[in-house]
């Protein structure tokens, strides 16, 4: 018995149980049960399981599923690009220039205050602000800017990215800011000694050094494009769909199966995506 | 366990209910009725056109027992009402629903002859007929799934066959709202819907079973083809349908889509639509903002839609007894004078008269002017003095209807075509 216990082995199993039960139960299970799902069929008031690759042959047989993967990965990668330069800025911003830990936190907490409110809410308040008539085209005119009101604004991919970018940028300063703080500022000053410019500092040392938290807040911002359906629903004014829309659709038809072919796709598509990620850095390392 | 008889809950009623009786015995027996209803709690269940707590608050106070209230959209509608048999009592849903929700087994039939206004429901309901003469519109007309061969009957019969799916509590004939201070001329045609005048100004519906009807009819107004049955498309008529309109998106028509109430009521009332598919009370929600909207009557007639409450399978007892007594209550006038007054129709018009006053009834129902100011059940003011309802009276509106929401044997299809539409 003592000779049991004492292998590290089996207290480490038994240490992890508690946790392993847990994700087996509410994260494992639930996923076969849609990759299950997937394979059967279904009419409008019953699904019938019996294995069936009919979803999937729909599913990759249309061009438009094609388009909609395109589109999702449009929105992910241009909300990407423009939430890491901005995340990048507010993160070197509050790292490198505000001097005072009091104030880095009480700035950093003036970020977080737009997540006081409801995400829908806060995506919702653009719309009047864009439209038509709204604020920003009556600004634009008043100033003598644009003498029509500028259609694209509203229910558009450019009201669409840019609720993006407004609801998803912590998530990227955040873990940006997070390995910024981390990083010796001896190493800077360095670089500073050896001659290097501001430029090169931030190219040669801080860049490298920061990414790992650049790929925390990149796996973040494109997992969460890729699955919000409400954002594009509202701001495109439901006149464009990513993959999150077509499941909600199939869902709301009760098209669960079909529903479950498009999740395992949309599933293995983002692992896919988080995969190449994770061939950039060695995220255990950091944390 | 949505087949056993049997639940907790029942028997912990009936145990009581039997425990009251035996203690009521010399008091009489309307008493016991009146004592065991107050514990009964139904739960309702349906769109929020028809969910009002209003309507709860009057129960309570008529007939004593409490009525909760769930108001939803109509895929959740159709989600709960399919897969949740156990989370509701009573289901407050459109006929087309019907049609994909009766087959689950989780409704019962109704008895007709314990229906008290069963002759007076409009002839629409019953035998598809609003005047003997009337021709019988397109689409799921509600009689076509109003009744079924038996208590279990799982067929759907034309016949008035004392077994009822859905008793008719509301409905009504919808067109194409529009803005006409920026239209600024007549509209008459559903083609409208597609004139590259309105290019970035119009909008449609995103619920596939409604907004392909409204497609149809601009199609047809179009004079692109004339369909056999706008309810029942064939593939090559619901790709044709849909590709009119895909065609039409791509070139920019749409401002946006909508999906629920409020969304239709924002983009008309921010000016962002002038022309789009419509619900008469969202019209009514935006001139309540003082903002000139209207109800367009079309040359080529209305859709139409209606909605009714089914019994859970689960219902029996004294909790089915309340069921009943709440859905005579229903037809009796005061829901029906309260839904009137929104613009609305009720399934048994008459009752409601006493309910409204002359004015209301003149206006809403007959077509008349108003002779003074018509408010509507929450107060707002809706119509000044001299005022007409759009599309007359009752009999001139309900006549013109020229297809009622549908569920297609090609639905599955449909709805397919309807997201590629969507994501196209």
């Amino acid at each position: 018995m003592q000779k049991f216990f004492a292998r590290n082995t089996v207290a480490g199993w038994l240490m992890v149980s508690p946790l392993a039960v847990i994700l087996l139960f509410f994260l494992v299970m639930p996923i076969v049960m849609i990759v299950i799902v997937s394979f059967w069929q279904a009419t409008e008031f019953s699904i019938i399981p019996a294995f069936s690759l009919e979803n999937y042959e729909f599913l990759f047989g249309s061009s438009v599923t094609y388009r909609v993967f395109l589109n999702t990965f449009k929105y992910a990668l241009i909300t990407w690009a423009v939430t890491l330069v901005i995340g990048f800025t507010v993160a070197y911003y509050l790292a490198f220039h505000i001097r005072s830990l009091t104030w880095q936190i009480a700035l950093f907490l003036l970020c977080t205050i737009p997540f006081w409110t409801s995400n829908i809410i806060r995506m919702i308040s653009w719309i009047p602000f864009l439209g038509r008539n709204g604020i920003a085209n009556s600004t634009l005119i008043s100033w003598g800017v644009i003498d029509e009101p500028l259609e694209w604004l509203l229910f558009s991919d450019f009201a669409v990215i840019l609720a993006f970018v407004h609801l998803y940028t912590l998530f990227m300063v955040v873990p940006i800011f997070n390995t910024m703080v981390r990083i010796d500022k001896s190493l800077i000053e360095a670089a500073r000694d050896a001659g290097a410019s501001g430029a090169q500092i931030l190219w040669n040392v801080i860049i490298p050094l920061t990414k790992p938290g650049i790929m925390i807040g990149t796996i973040f911002v494109v997992t969460l494009v890729m699955g919000d359906f409400i954002t594009v629903r509202f701001m495109s004014g439901s006149q464009s769909a990513n993959v999150g829309r077509l499941i909600s659709n199939d869902i709301a038809l009760l098209q669960y199966p079909s529903a479950a072919a498009t999740a395992v796709v949309l599933l293995v598509t983002v692992l896919i995506v988080i995969g190449i990620l994770l061939r950039f850095v060695d995220i255990r390392k950091e944390l | 366990m949505e087949n056993s008889k049997i639940t907790r809950r029942g028997l912990l009623k009936s145990g009581a209910a039997a425990v009251t009786a035996v203690g009521a015995t010399t008091i009489g027996a309307p008493t016991i009725w009146a004592q065991n209803i107050k514990d009964i709690t139904l739960r309702q269940f349906g769109t929020g056109v028809s969910n009002l707590n209003d309507v709860a608050d009057k129960v309570k106070e008529d007939l004593g027992f409490t009525l909760e209230m769930t108001a939803l959209d109509s895929d959740s509608v159709t989600q709960r009402a399919a897969t949740q048999p156990n989370s509701f009592d009573i289901a407050d849903i459109e006929y087309w629903i019907c049609k994909k929700v009766w087959p689950t087994g989780n409704l019962q039939a109704m008895d007709t002859s314990r229906i008290a206004n069963y002759d007076k429901i409009v002839g629409i309901f019953r035998d598809g007929k609003l005047t003997p003469e009337s021709e019988i519109a397109q689409g799921t007309a509600p009689h076509t799934v109003g009744f079924v061969d038996g208590p279990d009957g799982k067929e759907f019969v034309q016949e008035q066959s004392g077994w009822m799916t859905l008793i008719p509590t509301i409905y009504n004939a919808d067109t194409l709202g529009i803005r006409p201070d920026l239209i600024g001329r007549p509209i008459s045609n559903w083609s409208e819907l597609l004139n590259p005048e309105f290019k970035g100004k119009a909008s449609i519906l995103d619920i596939s079973s409604i907004g392909i009807m409204d497609m149809a009819m601009v199609v047809e107004s179009m004079g692109e083809y004339t369909y056999p049955d706008k309810g029942n498309m064939t593939r090559e008529e619901i790709d044709m349908t849909i590709g009119i309109f895909t065609e039409a998106k791509q070139n920019g028509q749409f401002r946006a889509f909508w999906k629920s109430f409020d969304e239709s009521v924002n983009l008309m009332a921010s000016g962002e639509v002038v022309i789009q598919s419509m619900w008469s009370p969202a019209i009514t929600a935006v001139k309540s903002k003082g903002i000139p909207c209207v109800y367009q009557p079309l040359e080529e007639g209305y859709r139409s839609w209606g909605g009714g409450i089914g019994l859970s399978k689960s219902l029996s007892g004294l909790e089915l007894d309340a069921a009943y007594e709440y859905i005579n209550w229903y037809l009796s006038g005061w829901v029906g004078g309260y839904l009137m007054r929104q613009g609305y129709y009720s399934a048994v018009p008459e009752t409601s008269k006493d309910f409204m006053t002359e004015n209301e009834w003149g206006y809403w129902f007959e077509g008349k002017e108003a002779t003074d100011v018509i408010t509507s059940p929450t107060g707002d003011k809706l119509a000044e003095a001299g005022e007409t309802r759009d599309g007359g009276a009752f009999e001139e509106r309900m006549g013109r209807v020229a297809c009622w929401n549908a569920v297609m044997d090609e639905n599955q299809y449909m709805v397919r075509k309807w997201n590629e539409f969507i994501a196209s």
